[in-house]
């Protein structure tokens, strides 16, 4: 049978929806309730309790884990300080992305890398010729994210470490409601938020301390549906959705490149060696052909069309995860692969992979909607991401 | 009374030689089959040996009956009904078992039990055999081109070939060398560690060769795992409700139907020779039916050692058929059961008794039952390949009651001193002894039990040697050399004789191919 | 500071001084470093035993690359090369025997004894298999084409063994293209129907082969022991002076053409930046700078022993990986007082003048294998022994003989324990058991004995898994994939890096190709590069 998460005896419990989703092999909720609106919107407004145990989770350690993860991932792994974490994409040596995650530097030879997907055997093979080890750790460790504005003040209540100083993309070890769990400021929504690290074998008690605390804060739980929402407003892609990871991909058209997600950030050149350099140093330097960016769909357009057809506006009710065509003129100039009516923004808006010539901010392009049985072509303009980004995801608390 | 000529005359009702019949007729020659037996289907057979209870004689599975086939002759029309075959459970001797199941998320899950990164591994591997097996589909569907001919045709169709192989690019093409010439245990040896898997994997490598899973030339076989097209899925195995043998009477009708015409019981003895043609066929009744053309579906023994004399033949052809290898390596046991088998390393009725059984714990087992027969004894503890048919079509057997068919190898038709009654009887009774290892509930249940040895499968079925797929599947037995060089475009130095069996390109399981390619071939050069 | 040389070879095994020969030829400044005191890799001669001198690791020459030895004027730095009259002497048991001899009638004769069918067949087998023959002979000197051909440059090379394979004839290529992929089983059981003429050829397709006489593929391995004339048989080949003469011989040639041979210090790294060979470390901490390093050691050692990780590919690192490089054979020195009583030979010293093979039926062969692929030692192994001191008296004193002999099937890995002391002589107990049953009265002869495990063969050769031929010589490690397909024409992932060893195509056995195939690669990218 496929696995339930260590958080399951709770997460069971609540989701009155029995609307259950699959999520790396395992069972977890998509929506608690029937709708899963007031979820969203505890993500924005208070805050959410959201079950990531899913996410494969690797240990490395030794005196070379340093230079492996250097040599598996584009970013500068030297550069990152003890207690820091970086989200990185990691790719085949032609620079196709096989897989993208958060890595945590717990100790000068310490880290944890998450991962959508099984990685150890390439993790394994990429270090071949070093001295590390890396442990597959995915179900020995809960993973819970604590998501939504109230989220500091809620575990500042049950923390025994002080939080207002824990900046974005940083952690700390600390005991949550006498649980020691590591502590990320790290998240899928782009809000402020947490994510907590625990024995598989605490996860409940970790739960039940959170849900106590939050009660008063409007904390409920939240499933994956609410989730994409918030990820999609964020901008972050998303695997299986947005890119085929390279290793799994049939045709080479499939695979992406960092440049060709909007991760161009992440690729130091000059680092020194990793898996993928040279073939990103050549697509560095002719520009890549595809670009991956928001699209927002014009209101008037969307009203126009259902209009025509005697109907009022019809909006996606839950965030949508097939491949939809984007065309400029008469052209196909690209596809979009998630999208959803943002509740917060009151705009409804895509992730799209565009050819790069259309891919600036500010370009109008149309993407094909079904109206009615009819595809017909809405109006939309490529924006720059996150679409939502509010001050307080990366704000520090500074002390009265 | 004169008797009119056929257009073609088909030896042998197996499905091969009914698929052939059907396309023929379909295109408007006047089509007679002849088939040896009562029943048709050759080794595609269903039969209530004992009452109640329906085995599949010999063949036991569909995965590879081609979709087109299923569509040109209107077969689900004709009956067939085909369902999956989902899973493939393999009882491991430390008390543990490994399956994989349809739902790739669940095999995953249970692959990641054994071992996270064989987990990773199959994914990235059938990926690989996917790219493979499409590379690979156009050759099976394609008459085998002469490397030796200078025709125009020819050349034109290895270019075509050429650039088939260029364009699969270095990474693909150095894959498929492998996958062609690598032993199956060394190949999985490159991507896994699981013993369990490993082993049930190169078993599928192995079926109806008389080769080890260490035996070079092996491992291409894992690729038709994931050439089995069902519901559109590449990677499926069925089962035919009613057995094998409704596939072979749904492609009787669907042929009949089409104006074909199929005598059972009609033993051809010779083919009628005037003068370097084929003009028709003598039957042991001493009857004679003339006709424009001759097919055979037979195995290429039987027809141009059996159907002919060797003067009839050029002496290099005789030469390689004497040569072509056929030593069957396989044997059957079929039983009827009060109950269902109940495994000791997963207890009770579970969804794994609706797919394969295999008992396969590792290469090194597979390897050992192998070199048992290498030197003409039958396996000591054998591989087997078990599926119970009433399990995924109740009518296979009395309510309650169930039928189980036991694919067993290795059993060498050349077994040293024979096989007789006693051998036989020892035969069957390995099995049971090596099932009950696993599931020692069987001996008990077993209320009837039919051992068929690949003697038996000579002397029922006419395979030569008891070989099921009319000719072992070695490198130097495919393709443009399947069954001999220069004649692997189903024509034979005899004119307007023709094969169409699974001794032809692309050879055994119950596909269609070789009959359907031989119909196209025949109606290049007999336009009605 | 040290110079900076053109090329730096690692490793001089013959093939490594053949490819520094040609270089120096053309006046590049090439440096060859070995590790070991002497040069010759496994193509060595050793005293072993004081006045007995022993072909260590290779005892034959495998079809020496005539160019070679003309090219390169390897007579002249005292090369001499003996063919004997008798090639093959398979020792049956009961007494009798089969010699193969290079006069085809006097082989039939001899085999009509066993099978006056076989006889018949002898020469006209060799005539069937000569265009085959030929074919793999010209595939050998040929650089791999990449496949798919990239290059105009592949594409003609492809196109030109089509050709050569289509002028065979109609008939003949399309019996090539069936042999090839044979087992050695098959191919024997169309032709003959002797048991020890099946043994004796059967041997051939599995020398050094960790795979049976039944395997796909031993087939195009027994071609490399045929010969395209009228001997059938290839000739047995053997150096005057021993295997390490032949060695010296290339290392003179190499010297006279201004190569530099260092022996007795090891490479421990072989320099990169940005991808490029920039030269190589010694082990000493000695840093030599080099345009392009030319590697003889086996793929394995060189691309996960001495380049550094982070240079190569997870995807190329795993393909080096997977080269099968499972040992299969070992070495045992005889040091006698008399030569063998071989049953039915005795007072015919010409009987034994090539090789002695104890192999004699393909089952025997396979049974062999059965031991080795479940981890033990074949309970009886096939046997080739040579005693060239019969034909060479420098290497024993008089009257007696310095014997060596070839034993497979002796797995590097073994499945309980590892290659120790005790299980080394235990294996010389097993070879030297073994002989007597052919030959009585031999472990009294015996005056001294030295066994070479497969653990000891990697040890002193630095033949990875023990392996002769640093990979395995089986139809997916041939021509355009092997050692990798990256590496098919001698070039790697590396700029700069090239292979010259066995591990390259063609191979195996003491032929010098590869080493001349790779000069010609190195030197036709040199003049690219330019």
């Amino acid at each position: 049978m496929l696995r339930g998460t260590p958080f399951h005896p709770r997460t069971a419990a609540l989701c009155q929806a029995h609307n259950w989703r699959r999520w790396a092999g395992c069972i977890v909720a998509g929506s608690y309730e029937l709708l899963h609106d007031r979820e969203y919107f505890a993500i924005r407004t208070a805050a959410a309790l959201i079950d990531v145990s899913p996410l494969y989770k690797y240990h490395v350690t030794g005196p070379d884990a340093e230079l492996f993860l250097n040599r598996l991932i584009p970013r500068d792994v030297a550069r990152c300080a003890v207690h820091q974490v970086l989200y990185t994409p990691w790719c085949d040596q032609a620079g196709k992305i096989i897989d993208d995650g958060t890595l945590s530097r717990l100790d000068t030879d310490a880290f944890r890398l998450t991962a959508a997907e099984p990685n150890l055997r390439w993790l394994q093979d990429v270090a071949a010729g070093l001295d590390v080890t890396i442990g597959d750790i995915t179900e020995a460790l809960a993973a819970l994210a604590l998501q939504g504005p109230a989220s500091r003040e809620i575990l500042k209540r049950i923390s025994d470490v002080p939080l207002d100083d824990l900046g974005f993309f940083r952690l700390t070890h600390a005991r949550v409601a006498g649980i020691p769990a590591t502590i990320s400021r790290t998240g899928y929504t782009g809000d402020l938020g947490y994510e907590l690290w625990v024995e598989a074998a605490q996860a409940v008690a970790l739960w039940d301390g959170l849900v106590e605390a939050g009660a008063a804060y409007g904390l409920i739980p939240a499933g994956i549906l609410a989730l994409d929402v918030a990820r999609i407003e964020a901008g972050l892609p998303l695997l299986d959705v947005d890119y085929i990871p390279a290793n799994k991909a049939l045709i080479e058209e499939r695979k992406s490149s960092p440049f060709e997600l909007d991760l161009g950030w992440t690729v130091k050149l000059d680092k020194g060696p990793f898996v993928g350099r040279q073939a990103l140093a050549a697509e560095n330097e002719r520009g890549p052909e595809w670009q991956f960016q928001g699209l927002e769909i014009e209101w008037d357009s969307i009203e126009r069309l259902y209009a025509e057809a005697g109907l009022p506006p019809g909006l996606p009710a839950t965030a949508w995860r097939t491949s939809v065509p984007v065309y400029s003129g008469g052209e196909q100039v690209g596809y979009a692969t998630s999208g959803c009516w943002s509740p917060i923004l009151k705009q409804y808006i895509a992730l799209a992979h565009l050819r790069s010539a259309w891919a600036a901010p500010g370009t109008r392009l149309e993407m094909e909607v079904t109206v009615e049985h009819r595809r017909k072509r809405a109006e939309a303009r490529v924006v720059k991401k996150p679409f939502y980004d509010p001050p307080r995801k990366r704000a520090v608390e500074t002390a009265p | 009374m004169k008797r009119r000529d056929y257009d073609a005359v088909i030896v042998g009702g197996g499905h091969n030689g009914l698929v052939n019949a059907a396309y023929l007729a379909r295109a408007g020659l006047d089509v007679l089959v002849l088939e040896r037996r009562p029943v048709l289907g050759g080794a595609a057979v269903t039969e209530e040996v004992y009452p109640g209870f329906q085995y599949c004689v010999c063949s036991y599975v569909v995965s590879l009956l081609r979709p087109e086939i299923i569509q040109d002759l209107e077969l689900a029309r004709h009956g067939l009904e085909i369902l999956p075959l989902e899973s493939t459970f393999t009882p491991l001797p430390n008390g543990d078992y490994l399956v994989r199941w349809a739902d790739h998320d669940q095999t995953r899950r249970e692959l990641y039990r054994h071992s996270p990164r064989d987990a990773e591994a199959y994914d990235e591997f059938g990926k690989l055999m996917l790219q493979l097996a499409m590379a690979v589909k156009p050759i099976l569907g394609m008459a085998p081109p002469d490397p030796g001919s200078m025709r125009p045709g020819n050349l034109a169709k290895m270019a075509r070939l050429g650039r088939h192989f260029r364009d699969l690019g270095s990474e693909k093409l150095a894959a498929l060398v492998k996958l062609m010439t690598m032993s199956s245990a060394d190949y999985l040896d490159e991507w896994f560690e699981t013993e369990g898997l490993k082993a049930t994997m190169a078993a599928s490598g192995i079926i109806g060769t008389f080769l080890g899973p260490r035996s070079p030339g092996t491992a291409y076989v894992l690729l038709h795992h994931y050439m089995g097209e069902i519901d559109g899925a590449f990677r499926a195995w069925g089962f035919a409700r009613g057995g094998t043998g409704a596939v072979s009477e749904a492609i009787a009708s669907a042929a009949r139907s089409l104006g074909a015409e199929i005598r059972t019981e009609a033993s051809v003895e010779r083919i009628l020779n005037e003068g370097g043609r084929a003009v028709g066929v003598a039957l042991e009744s001493g009857e004679e039916i003339r006709a424009r053309l001759v097919v055979s579906g037979l195995d290429p023994k039987r027809t141009f050692l059996g159907l002919l004399e060797p003067d009839e033949l050029p002496s290099e052809f005789v030469d390689s058929i004497r040569h072509f290898r056929i030593r069957g390596s396989s044997g059957k046991v079929n039983l009827a059961l009060a109950e269902l088998p109940d495994f000791t390393a997963l207890p009770g009725v579970g969804p794994h008794l609706r797919g394969a059984m295999s008992i396969s714990p590792s290469v090194e087992y597979l390897e050992r039952a192998y070199d048992d027969a290498k030197y003409g004894e039958f396996s000591r503890r054998p591989y087997m390949d078990i599926i119970l048919p009433s399990m995924i079509d109740p009518s296979m057997a009395p309510p309650g009651k169930h039928v189980m068919s036991i694919f067993v190898q290795y059993a060498p038709y050349a077994l040293n001193g024979g096989w007789d009654d006693e051998r036989r009887e020892a035969f069957g009774d390995t099995v049971i002894d090596t099932l009950c290892q696993y599931a020692p509930n069987v001996r008990d249940a077993i209320i009837h039990r039919q051992v068929v040895t690949p003697a038996d499968m000579e002397e029922t079925f006419g395979l030569t040697e008891g070989n099921i797929f009319h000719g072992e599947l070695s490198l130097h037995q495919l393709f443009f050399l399947r069954p001999a060089p220069a004649w692997a475009n189903y024509r034979t130095p005899l004119a307007n004789l023709y094969q169409c069996g699974s001794g032809t390109h692309p050879g055994g399981g119950v596909c269609g191919a070789p009959g359907r390619l031989a119909a196209q071939q025949i109606l290049k050069e007999h336009r009605p | 500071m040290s110079k900076r040389y053109d090329a730096v070879l690692v490793g001089a095994g013959h093939n490594g001084l053949v490819c520094a020969a040609y270089l120096a030829r053309t006046g590049l400044s090439v440096l060859v470093v070995e590790r070991r005191e002497v040069v010759g890799g496994a193509a060595a001669t050793e005293e072993l035993f004081p006045g007995f001198r022993f072909d260590s690791c290779a005892h034959r020459l495998g079809h020496l690359d005539p160019r070679v030895v003309s090219d390169l004027g390897l007579g002249g730095h005292g090369l001499k090369v003996r063919r004997p009259d008798l090639a093959v002497l398979a020792a049956l048991p009961g007494g009798d025997h089969l010699a193969i001899w290079r006069d085809p009638q006097k082989t039939a004769e001899e085999i009509r004894r066993h099978s006056p069918d076989d006889a018949a067949r002898w020469s006209r087998f060799g005539a069937a298999m000569a265009p085959a023959v030929r074919f793999r002979g010209h595939v050998a000197v040929a650089t791999p084409p990449e496949l798919p051909p990239a290059a105009s440059r592949d594409l003609l090379a492809f196109m030109e063994l089509g050709l050569r394979l289509r002028r065979t004839g109609r008939r003949e290529m399309t019996e090539i293209m069936r042999v090839l992929p044979m087992s050695a089983d098959e191919l024997l059981d169309e032709w003959f129907e002797s048991e020890p003429l099946q043994g004796l050829l059967a041997a051939l397709g599995v020398s050094g082969l960790f795979l049976g006489p039944r395997a796909a593929g031993t087939a195009y391995l027994l071609l490399g022991g045929l010969s395209p004339d009228a001997e059938v048989l290839r000739p047995t080949e053997l150096v005057t002076g021993g295997m390490g003469r032949f060695t010296e011989a290339l290392a003179g040639a190499a010297l006279a053409n201004g190569a530099r041979i260092r022996t007795g210090v090891e490479i421990e790294r072989i320099r990169t930046a940005e991808g490029r060979v920039t030269g190589v470390v010694l082990s000493n901490g000695e840093e030599i700078d080099a345009a392009r390093v030319v590697s003889n050691a086996d793929p394995k050692r060189t691309f996960l022993g001495l380049v550094d990780p982070t240079e190569l590919d997870p995807d190329f690192v795993r393909k080096v990986k997977n080269i099968r490089t499972r040992g299969a054979f070992a070495k045992v020195h005889l040091a006698l007082a008399e030569l063998p009583r071989f049953d039915g030979a005795t007072g015919r010293p010409e009987l034994l003048e090539g090789l002695i093979r104890i192999c004699p039926s393909l089952d025997y062969l396979e049974h062999a294998y059965d031991d080795a692929k479940y981890g033990g030692v074949s309970r009886s192994p096939y046997l080739e022994a040579v005693i060239p001191s019969l034909t060479d008296p420098t290497l024993a004193p008089p009257g007696q003989h310095a014997m060596s002999v070839y034993v497979q099937y002796a797995p590097y890995e073994l499945k309980e324990g590892s290659w120790d002391a005790d299980r080394r002589e235990a294996l010389g107990d097993r070879v030297v058991g073994t002989l007597s049953e052919y030959a009585p009265g031999l472990d009294g002869a015996i005056l001294d004995r030295h066994v070479s495990t497969p653990a000891d063969l990697e040890d002193v050769y630095g033949l990875t898994g023990g392996c002769a031929s640093h990979g395995e010589m089986a139809l997916d490690q041939l021509f355009f994939m092997r050692p990798v397909p990256e590496c098919a024409q001698y070039r790697t992932p590396i700029r700069d890096l090239y292979l010259c060893g066995a591990g390259t195509h063609p191979g195996g056995g003491v032929s010098g190709t590869a080493g001349y195939n790779a000069a010609r690669e190195v030197l036709r990218a040199g003049k690219r590069a330019k």
